[in-house]
């Protein structure tokens, strides 16, 4: 995506938070977001909604071979995340990708997405993080 | 509607074609396709053209009025029409050149499709190919093509109980296909363990679970079927095609492991043709990535859900099975020029059906089925030929 800066940036609040909509009539989310509900159509309800960040890995893979932009990154994690309010997404996951499994917990991570080049501006978005539940003698307390 | 036949068919060597450009390739099959229909240029009334990318792969656009002008007829002033659905290209020129013919609009339509894909870096050539895919919420991301479809495998893999073993197989049987075929890019045999072998591109899907970077090109020529015999001995009926779409996004998709546009599209395919999925007697199917392969024989209604890995490792596919699955060698080992595929599948067809597709021909087949996908399924196309 080198020197298309405009294009992808354009829509930056969902670039930088996990902003959607929801619909009040029938009670989905949609990510990115959505002016019309495909369900209720004319009749919906629309409001922004920002979503919490958890959700669940459906499916994932290794990448060892990527396009130029993302070269650099490999071998990485690209997953296709649910998250808790029900859309899914597509997003690397940072982690070893021995870690990575089907039905794992993640979290929404605001990290570095790419580079134009070693002097290019550097671009953020969101990636996903495992949720690493505390084991028994962190709950304890210090 | 008017019932609609192919009366000639013409396909170029896919490879990886040095010598040649997309003009010569584009030429060559025109003229093929015109000699095998013995017709003039003057009776043609419109050409359509499957082209996913020729501004990327050779920076040229506007391919519509240049292939009509590389086949010579710059002076008969034809209407030309470039159509682009990305891999699933090729399809959508013949089925608007079936519309054309069905309607009574046109009576002699060329449909055809071409790419010229070795013309640039394999880095360059990924990234055109990744724009099948949704841009802006998976490119942007990191999504690559095979990445896409190792993210199918492997749910695919964990509620089926398919096996990487299941899908190289899909790859083995393919080149040994490809072997008997003069125009396919690889005469190799592979097994098995060539496959687990290869470098991976993305986990599951290894390089030899991937179709290659492919030039090549091919037309066919459409008649009312009323019309046909006056220029064909053998002409092949089209008895349905149907056309469907899905989201752009694989992560949008109702379920991951099945393409529902494939699903629709055959389903209206085979309405059309008043038969069932066990009528057809050989079939050429999206195998962009062994995966694909496996999905393609059950969203066609050929096995049940799951199956396809299973079926494949039995030998339902291969040519001496019940129902022999890319016998060109597919998109796997046949090649892949992305906008040429869908017409090339259909030739392999007419070749079955006629009886002239040599080592690799099917006993008496009598109907076949051409099933071309775009993207990772945001559009599919169901062909069914009968003789």
């Amino acid at each position: 995506m080198t020197n298309q800066a405009p294009r992808f940036w354009r829509s930056i609040p969902q670039r930088y938070n996990l902003s959607g909509t929801h619909c009040t009539c029938c009670n989905e989310y949609f990510f990115p977001p959505r002016n019309l509900c495909p369900n209720c159509r004319r009749g919906a309800h629309m409001e922004e909604y920002t979503f919490k960040g958890t959700g669940t890995v459906i499916t994932f893979t290794t990448i060892y071979n990527a396009t130029e932009d993302f070269e650099r990154l490999t071998p990485y994690n690209l997953a296709i995340i649910q998250l808790d309010e029900g859309p899914k997404i597509t997003g690397q996951i940072v982690s070893s990708s021995a870690n990575v499994k089907i039905g794992m917990r993640v979290k929404a991570v605001f990290r570095i997405l790419g580079k134009e080049g070693e002097k290019g501006i550097i671009y953020y978005g969101t990636k996903f993080a495992p949720i690493i539940e505390p084991s028994c003698s962190e709950k304890g307390g210090r | 509607m008017r019932s609609v036949s192919i009366i000639g068919a013409g396909c170029t060597k896919f490879g990886e074609r040095w010598d040649v450009s997309l003009r010569d390739m584009i030429a060559e099959a025109g003229v093929m396709a015109i000699e095998d229909a013995e017709i003039t240029g003057e009776q043609i009334d419109a050409l359509f053209v499957g082209n996913m990318s020729g501004g990327r792969f050779i920076e040229q656009e506007h391919i519509g009025a240049l292939i009509a002008d590389c086949a010579g007829l710059s002076r008969l002033h034809l209407p030309s029409t470039r159509v682009e659905a990305a891999c699933a290209s090729g399809g959508l020129a013949l089925r608007q050149a079936v519309l054309a013919v069905a309607s009574g609009y046109n009576d002699i339509v060329i449909a055809a499709g071409v790419e010229k894909m070795t013309d640039v870096s394999s880095g360059t050539a990924a990234d055109a190919l990744a724009s099948a895919a949704d841009r802006e919420w998976e490119c942007f991301f990191g999504a690559t093509f095979p990445a896409l479809y190792a993210m199918i495998a492997k749910l695919h893999m964990r509620r089926y109980g398919t096996t990487s073993k299941q899908m190289a197989q899909v790859a083995v049987k393919n080149h040994h296909h490809a072997c008997m075929n003069p125009i396919a890019q690889y005469h190799m045999e592979i097994t098995v363990d060539d496959v687990f072998k290869s470098p991976m591109v993305a986990d599951p899907l290894h390089i030899l679970d991937c179709s290659p970077i492919s030039d090549g090109a091919a037309a066919l020529v459409l008649a009312p079927t009323e019309m046909a015999k006056k220029f064909s001995e053998e002409p092949i009926k089209i008895i349905g095609s149907a056309q469907a779409s899905d989201t752009l996004a694989l992560h949008d998709r109702r379920d991951l492991t099945t393409l529902d546009a494939t699903v629709y599209a055959g389903r209206a395919a085979f309405a059309q043709a008043g038969i069932e999925p066990r009528a057809v007697d050989v079939a050429e199917v999206h195998d962009c990535f062994t995966i694909a392969e496996i999905l393609a024989i059950e969203d066609l209604g050929f096995v049940e859900k799951g199956q396809g890995g299973k079926a494949t490792a039995e030998g339902m596919t291969a040519l001496q099975g019940s129902l022999p699955v890319n016998t060109s060698g597919g998109l796997k080992a046949c090649g892949h020029p992305v906008g040429a595929t869908g017409i090339k599948q259909a030739c392999e067809i007419v070749l079955q059906l006629r009886g002239k597709a040599g080592k690799r021909q099917v006993d008496e087949a009598e109907i076949g089925l051409a099933h071309n996908v775009g993207g990772s399924g945001g559009t599919a196309l169901v062909h069914i030929f009968s003789r």
